[in-house]
């Protein structure tokens, strides 16, 4: 156990913990951020899809020391996060989920690619989403909803 | 009269609906959400008939003891069954809250209106809340009247409107909570450590590892070849599970049969039943007769679907605590009613000692890990006794221990005449079971089909699978085509002793039996040298049918078709009784011989909509998931087990290969609605082969279409 500093959403949380634990385990049991899920624990299904410094990375595999520089954003502070807040209305506009459970991955890449590109032509959507998976088949409506949010955020609508 | 089987189960009008201060009313009922939106639809149809904002409503989950039982969610029969329930019931509340009001207001029925809850006599102005009329202690103390006034449908407010699904604003900000997310005080994580493979019997654990793990205070359970760790963080569980697996010695006996599947599914005993009228019958089979003297082609024609996994993104869970000799299970179930009584009979105790409440978990399109994760957890929670236990199956568990959609074969044959008319038609579809829920049975079947159960020191048998004998169901679901056939000949082969354990995935044999026959309708139409829309129009003389075939044909053909791009289309009505869908594909297959999916329209018939976006969403969910099924996904196995235990090993369709969808709803409002989860997935995959053939002039035969496949057929062609 040694103690590790994380920020996380904006705050800085201090934590006892083996540093070799995945830090999907760490936001999910020891910070109660329960928005991320674990899906495969092998960085293939995206599920545990997170912001790191801004950029969309996967979080079942390694381990949390590697993240204690890091400005880390999950789901639950994309909500008061610009893009992300306008990328999450999106997506309940377009009813771009069912069961739910690939969606937090889903946003978090997505508003990892607006926030580096503000008009993703239709192939980088789907290149910025292609870790992601999902299974019950709501890949449009997450396309709509991704376009919808670009076209909201550099207009304004 | 109650027609309704919800409705004969639990007649009571206070199981279903109750009003709760200030202001809400909650509707109980037994289908659980399952990311289909049930919960959506049916809040919908209680506030339409209510007369109350929907936003008033809140949908249950459903709790064992409480909520009635409805049987198990599958089927699409949750509109039918669950949907018209809530209707009537809401409706039978309205009429009695309409009564009382009258007295309270002292006012004739005619002249009351209802806004939103609140009950206004129109002559006096005087009004009352229905919260004021019935209050949370009060029951309605009446019964179901399933002749209760409807509400006309001019006066539809919410019903056939665009939604949002009801928990939408939850998922996006990652505030819903799956069962996976549930913390509680002094709670311990659970993971299973199973087998090598299904055959395997546990010899040793190393004693060494096992009382280093013990030393770092996990706790091991052990129970003939059944193991299972816990421990205090989730992490440290993980990885004991892990190195507890390491640390054992197996007998692996003689591992699992390497035999070609479809080869033994041919070849290995059956028993066969004759399908008339979607009902299988015993008795002689009627002879593969020879063509009749009219024929002017015959085709014979065999078509292959392989072992495939529901593969929820979330793998299965459960949560149970085990106090004062009850059982508290939470999990993701499909039939929480069902997995009691399984569970009360495999662990020995009273049914009402155990209370199961259905908690979300990842969609799980059918009877996936879920009741075996909560028997996992039960077995658990009993040895530690009063602390909660979360139980987690890994991504390597759900992959390999999951019951699968089982391997089926369809061998079919064919006549046209020289007009082009099919004259004759046989049809038999071999298949292992896909009944394996725990329903109770001889020999305690119903246990006997939950996993952990068969690895105890005291194990209970799998039990032998039994032909499904209703009507459409199982092996012979979509069996029998809506064309005008003559001379047809259905059967239906239960072929048990295959080697992997399967039981029900999304549509059951319809995804395989509706690939086989809308592929053989197009290999048929290019022997009559006559369109496929003309072919199928020539033997389809129901209205509903031919209007969703003519919408989704019309839509793909008026599309611009370059050489190397394909077109196909397909069509069923799912059950023969659900929603009549059409789907139309446009694809190309790439130098490398591999499918890229250009674009896909589904049409459909559904009856009268309620949610006409979450009735889209399920028929583009199917079509996505079926074309993910079709060009993708195989189970793989060798003697040592399954080999397919990651997305590496069991690809699914991904982001760059989906297409663009268009629906296209044709909606009745005055027919009964119709469940819709399933009815685009069979086409979906015969609109895909025909798509391909229409690109390549290569006929797939046998799923999963990659670009091995593809090339093989080229080779050998």
């Amino acid at each position: 156990m040694e103690k590790m500093i994380l920020t996380v959403n904006g705050t800085r949380r201090e934590i006892e913990c083996d540093p070799t634990t995945p830090l999907i385990y760490i936001l999910r049991d020891k910070l109660g951020l329960t928005g991320s899920k674990l899906g495969c624990a092998q960085e293939q299904c995206g599920s545990c899809t997170i912001l790191v410094n801004g950029e969309a990375v996967q979080c079942c595999v390694r381990a949390v020391s590697d993240f204690t520089a890091d400005e880390i954003t999950t789901i639950e502070g994309l909500s008061k996060d610009t893009i992300g807040r306008v990328v999450q209305e999106a997506f309940i506009e377009s009813n771009a989920a069912q069961c739910g459970y690939c969606t937090p991955g889903i946003i978090s890449s997505a508003t990892a690619l607006l926030k580096k590109s503000a008009f993703p032509e239709d192939h980088e959507i789907r290149k910025a989403l292609d870790k992601n998976l999902c299974r019950c088949g709501s890949h449009n409506r997450v396309l709509d909803a991704v376009k919808k949010a670009s076209e909201r955020l550099h207009h304004g609508r | 009269m109650v027609d309704n089987p919800s409705l004969k189960k639990n007649p009571g009008l206070d199981c279903w609906i109750k009003l709760k201060k200030p202001g809400r009313i909650s509707i109980s009922n037994g289908k659980v959400d399952i990311g289909q939106r049930i919960s959506t639809a049916v809040a919908l149809i209680a506030a339409e008939e209510l007369s109350v904002d929907p936003s008033r409503i809140d949908v249950e989950c459903p709790v064992t003891a409480i909520s009635p039982d409805e049987g198990i969610t599958s089927g699409s029969n949750s509109m039918e069954e669950s949907g018209s329930a809530v209707r009537f019931a809401a409706a039978t509340a309205r009429q009695e809250l309409i009564r009382l009001a009258s007295l309270a207001l002292d006012a004739p029925i005619e002249a009351l209106e209802v806004n939103d809850g609140l009950v206004i006599a129109c002559s006096t102005n005087r009004s009352i809340t229905y919260w004021d009329l019935i209050s949370d202690e009060d029951s309605f103390g009446v019964t179901v009247d399933e002749s209760a006034p409807l509400k006309p449908r001019s006066e539809y407010r919410f019903v056939g409107k665009r939604n949002t699904a009801r928990n939408m604003d939850k998922i996006v900000s990652g505030s819903a909570n799956f069962i996976h997310d549930i913390i509680l005080p002094n709670m311990l994580h659970a993971r299973p450590v199973r087998p090598p493979h299904y055959h395997a019997k546990l010899k040793e654990i190393d004693k060494k590892i096992e009382a280093k793990l013990l030393e770092e205070k996990v706790k091991i359970i052990r129970d003939g070849s059944y193991i299972a760790v816990l421990a205090e963080e989730e992490y440290q569980a993980v990885q004991a599970a892990q190195r507890l697996f390491n640390a054992t010695t197996w007998d692996h006996g003689d591992g699992l049969s390497e035999e070609d599947i479809f080869e033994s599914l041919h070849k290995k005993s059956r028993e066969s039943l004759i399908v008339v009228e979607g009902v299988p019958s015993e008795g002689p089979l009627p002879p593969l007769g020879a063509p009749p003297d009219n024929a002017f082609r015959s085709l014979k024609a065999n078509y292959d679907r392989p072992y495939q996994m529901h593969g929820s993104i979330g793998p299965s869970a459960a949560l149970a605590i085990f106090e004062d000799n009850k059982l508290k299970i939470w999990c993701h179930s499909q039939g929480i009613y069902l997995l009691r009584a399984a569970l009360a009979d495999g662990l020995e105790m009273d049914v009402e000692d155990i209370i199961i409440t259905h908690t979300p978990g990842a969609g799980c399109y059918g009877h996936n890990g879920a009741d075996d994760a909560a028997t996992d957890a039960a077995l658990i929670a009993r040895k530690v006794q009063n602390r909660p236990v979360l139980l987690k199956w890994t991504r390597d568990d759900e992959h390999a221990w999951e019951p699968y959609g089982p391997a089926m074969s369809m061998m079919m044959q064919a006549s046209i005449d020289s007009s082009g008319k099919i004259i004759d038609w046989s049809q038999e579809t071999y298949s292992d079971t896909h009944m394996n829920r725990p329903r109770p049975g001889a020999n305690r079947a119903g246990p006997g089909r939950l996993l952990p159960l068969n690895y105890l020191e005291d194990a209970l048998p799998k039990p032998r699978a039994n032909p499904n004998m209703g009507r459409h169901a199982g092996i012979h679901r979509n069996l029998d085509p809506l064309y005008n056939l003559p001379n047809k000949r259905l059967v239906k082969n239960l072929v048990r002793d295959m080697p992997l354990r399967t039981s029900s995935l999304r549509t059951l044999g319809a995804y395989a039996n509706v690939f086989a026959i809308e592929s053989f309708m197009d290999e048929l139409a290019t022997e009559a040298e006559i369109s496929p829309l003309d072919f199928r129009l020539k033997h389809l003389t129901d209205e509903r049918g031919i209007d969703v075939l003519r919408s989704a044909a019309g839509s793909l053909y008026k599309r611009d078709k370059r050489p190397g791009i394909g077109h196909g289309i397909a069509f069923a009505q799912y059950k023969n009784s659900k929603t009549y869908a059409a789907v139309g594909i446009e694809l190309e297959v790439t130098d490398s011989a591999e499918i890229k999916l250009h674009y896909a329209v589904g049409a459909a018939d559904a009856g009268q909509v309620v949610d006409p976006d979450g009735l889209s969403a399920q028929l583009e969910g199917g079509i996505i998931q079926a074309a993910s099924w079709t060009i993708y996904e195989a189970v793989t196995h060798d003697k040592g087990g399954i080999t397919s235990r990651d997305w590496d090993t069991y690809p699914i369709l991904r982001f760059d290969n989906v297409p663009e969808i268009e629906i296209k709803i044709i909606d009745r409002p005055e027919d009964p609605f119709l469940g819709a989860g399933e009815a685009t997935a069979g086409p979906t995959a015969a609109a895909i082969a025909n798509a391909v053939f229409d690109a390549t002039g290569l006929r797939p035969r046998r799923i999963p279409f990659t670009a091995e496949t593809l090339r093989q057929i080229a080779i050998s062609e």
